[in-house]
């Protein structure tokens, strides 16, 4: 029982998979301007590698190496193409917004890096639950990204106004910056390092030592 | 023209405007070399993806683009996505094998990057935008080699940074990982300078 | 025993090594025949729900732009209402324009542009236009799915000023509906009544060709005595002349012509 909480736990802060694995970043920075477009991209990126892990893994013992990469592609394409064609349907003004990014949760490195890293090789309880996990972590970054993005860029949080800006007669103003593609980059840096300092295992040494000695000989 | 090859590659680049590709581009630019040959790599896929999917696009899912096979009004825009990442799956594999038969020593230089490259946003992306923007074929070679460059230059460009930061004194923690994402942010400023380059 | 052999296929199969061809063919084509399957039923199913955001979002679209034409919205109210639909003309070719906005789409910006206008040759000239934009929009009003009104954007020179309005014919491609003018800057009480009640009440029913498809419709000084005519305001002729020409020109050959006729002869349906 522990392990299934591990699994669902550790990639919230321990394992996160934009924080530590480098797993995807590119939507963590495109749709993360407002809270409203962060959960929807959460929530379809949840549903793609929960289901996708589920499916590899019932297969996984029958998926031939030479097709491997194309069997997991198709089925998490179809995953999403499927996902798509439900938010045109019943969440228009959303799926106007995400447009091409939900179409990039395909090639979306933790959906392909999980399946690849769990599902091929576990049993389908357990990779639905680290998919669930790390769509978790996944999803808690893109939030804490998403809030402070909308709430110093516009005032609002999920379309609600919490600072008044000065346009509407109160006292903020905004950032735009934090509009603009760079503020993404920053918060997520800056949440990197506040991430290391509480976990210092996380944190990379660097692969050459500079040589100290090599002063005093100078000296 | 030449505005969709310099915007490709200044304000509209891939990496730093648009954020495709950035699981490889933060993953592999601690070193430079290793670096340009995924840029190379990138620049070589993009450039017969993009316009091949153009064709599958033009001739096969638009609206009404079966109207040469006699069937106007069949809309098959729901396969783009499947169909144009098996194309740039099946390239991967051809320019694998292309590299490995005639050029071995770039081959093996590139070696895991190669495959890497199949799941690789900005590839999808690139193929994605042009469909969006409804280039023309021309402007859709020009599209493909210009944003393959446009992603070279960005990851080249990091992968020289870093190298130099290895000699800086930093917070441990910020070390690595943190401090990339920091200098691709200041990166990306510097490139949305370019948002105001008007070119005839 | 026939049924065990399905079964027992299956089961080889699965045992089979995975580098065997035969299981490579086989699960490649399972994994796209359900992904197929569940893809393609999804599509169809919601392809209706699907279409219809679309359809709203177009009105949408739509309201959003007559709120930034002035008076349009009461024209068509005026002459019933229904459900629109604004379409983007190539006025030379009189061929709706599939690639471009109309929702974004600015005339008057146009016709400055010489890259999207023309200059006008001077004997066909008659509203003093000098140049004219190559794209006009046109709004479509329907009424129980067939075309009841045309709304034309028009505009002309006066007595001393620009006059931009809307004609809007009906569905028979031959009569006048009304003709409204929402911008001009005419002699108050003498010109300006071109925008009273009084005058404007005038046009709808005015024929706009005989039957043997001559453009006849003009405003005349004094009287109209003929389907065709509109009477023209005492005291102030030039006014009225400039109405005439304008309404003339955009009616004629370098003006809505080409596409009227296209519409005429079915060739275009709207």
């Amino acid at each position: 029982m522990r392990r299934y909480y591990d699994l669902v736990l550790r990639p919230l802060i321990d394992e996160n998979p934009i924080t530590l694995q480098i797993l995807g970043i590119c939507s963590a920075l495109a749709v993360t301007t407002s809270v409203s477009t962060a959960l929807t991209m959460s929530v379809a990126v949840t549903v793609t590698v929960v289901l996708s892990s589920a499916a590899v893994s019932l297969i996984r013992n029958h998926i031939p190496p030479s097709i491997r990469m194309i069997v997991q592609i198709t089925i998490v394409a179809s995953l999403v193409i499927v996902i798509d064609q439900f938010l045109k349907a019943y969440a228009f003004e959303m799926s106007k917004q995400l447009s091409i990014y939900v179409f990039l949760i395909v090639t979306n490195c933790m959906v392909m890096g999980r399946i690849e890293a769990f599902a091929m090789r576990n049993p389908v309880g357990p990779s639905v639950l680290d998919a669930l996990g790390n769509s978790l972590g996944y999803s808690l970054v893109l939030l804490i990204v998403g809030s402070i993005r909308e709430l110093f860029g516009t005032g609002n949080l999920l379309g609600y106004s919490v600072f008044p800006t000065v346009a509407d007669g109160g006292w903020f103003e905004p950032l735009s910056l934090m509009l603009l593609a760079p503020s993404a980059f920053f918060i997520i840096g800056v949440l990197i390092w506040l991430i290391r300092a509480l976990r210092p295992a996380q944190i990379e040494e660097p692969d050459f030592a500079l040589v100290a000695e090599h002063e005093e000989a100078r000296s | 023209m030449i505005e969709i090859f310099v915007s490709s590659i200044l304000s509209e680049n891939l990496v730093l405007s648009a954020f495709l590709g950035m699981c490889t581009y933060l993953a592999i630019s601690k070193r430079l070399d290793t670096a340009l040959g995924l840029g190379i790599a990138v620049v070589a896929v993009q450039t017969v993806t993009v316009p091949l999917n153009h064709l599958i696009h033009v001739f096969v899912l638009e609206p009404g683009a079966l109207a040469w096979a006699g069937l106007p009004d069949v809309d098959l825009g729901f396969l783009e996505l499947i169909s144009f990442i098996g194309v740039i799956a099946a390239s991967v594999q051809i320019l694998e094998m292309v590299l490995d038969r005639y050029v071995p020593a770039l081959y093996r230089a590139l070696g895991i990057f190669l495959p890497l490259i199949t799941v690789n946003c900005a590839i999808l992306g690139g193929s994605l935008f042009m469909v969006e923007r409804n280039y023309d074929f021309a402007e859709s070679v020009v599209y493909g080699v210009s944003s393959g460059l446009g992603w070279a230059l960005a990851i080249a460009a990091l992968a020289a940074i870093r190298e130099r930061l290895r000699y800086s004194d930093m917070p441990k923690s910020l070390q690595g990982l943190g401090m990339t994402f920091l200098v691709t942010g200041l990166m990306s400023m510097g490139f949305s300078a370019f948002a105001g380059l008007n070119t005839p | 025993m026939a049924e065990l052999n399905p079964l027992r296929w299956w089961r080889s199969l699965l045992a089979a090594p995975n580098t065997s061809p035969l299981k490579t063919l086989v699960v490649a084509l399972m994994v796209a025949l359900v992904c197929a399957v569940v893809v393609s039923v999804t599509a169809v199913t919601l392809r209706p729900l699907q279409q219809a955001n679309l359809a709203a979002e177009r009105q949408a679209r739509m309201q959003e732009m007559l709120a930034n034409l002035p008076g349009v919205e009461d024209l068509i109210s005026g002459a019933g209402g229904g459900s629109l639909d604004v379409v983007l003309v190539d006025l030379d070719t009189g061929e709706p324009v599939e690639n471009m906005d109309p929702a974004t789409f600015d005339q008057r910006a146009a016709a400055a542009d010489p890259a999207t206008s023309r200059e006008i040759p001077e004997e066909a000239d008659i509203a003093r236009l000098k140049r004219r934009s190559n794209f006009a929009p046109v709004i479509a009003v329907r009424r129980a799915g067939e075309l009841a009104l045309l709304v034309l954007p028009v505009h002309g020179a006066g007595y001393e000023s620009q006059l931009y309005g809307y004609l809007a014919i009906e569905g028979d491609l031959n009569t006048i509906a009304a003709l409204t003018f929402y911008e001009h800057g005419e002699t108050p009480g003498i010109g300006a009544r071109i925008a009273d009640p009084e005058w404007e009440q005038l046009w709808p029913g005015t024929e706009i060709a005989d039957a043997e498809g001559n453009l006849r419709v003009e405003v005349v000084r004094g009287r109209a005595t003929e389907p065709y005519q509109v009477a023209g305001l005492t005291g102030a002729t030039r006014t009225s002349t400039g109405v005439s020409n304008l309404v003339r020109f955009w009616l004629g050959e370098y003006g809505f012509g080409p596409f009227l006729e296209r519409l005429k002869s079915g060739e275009i349906k709207l």
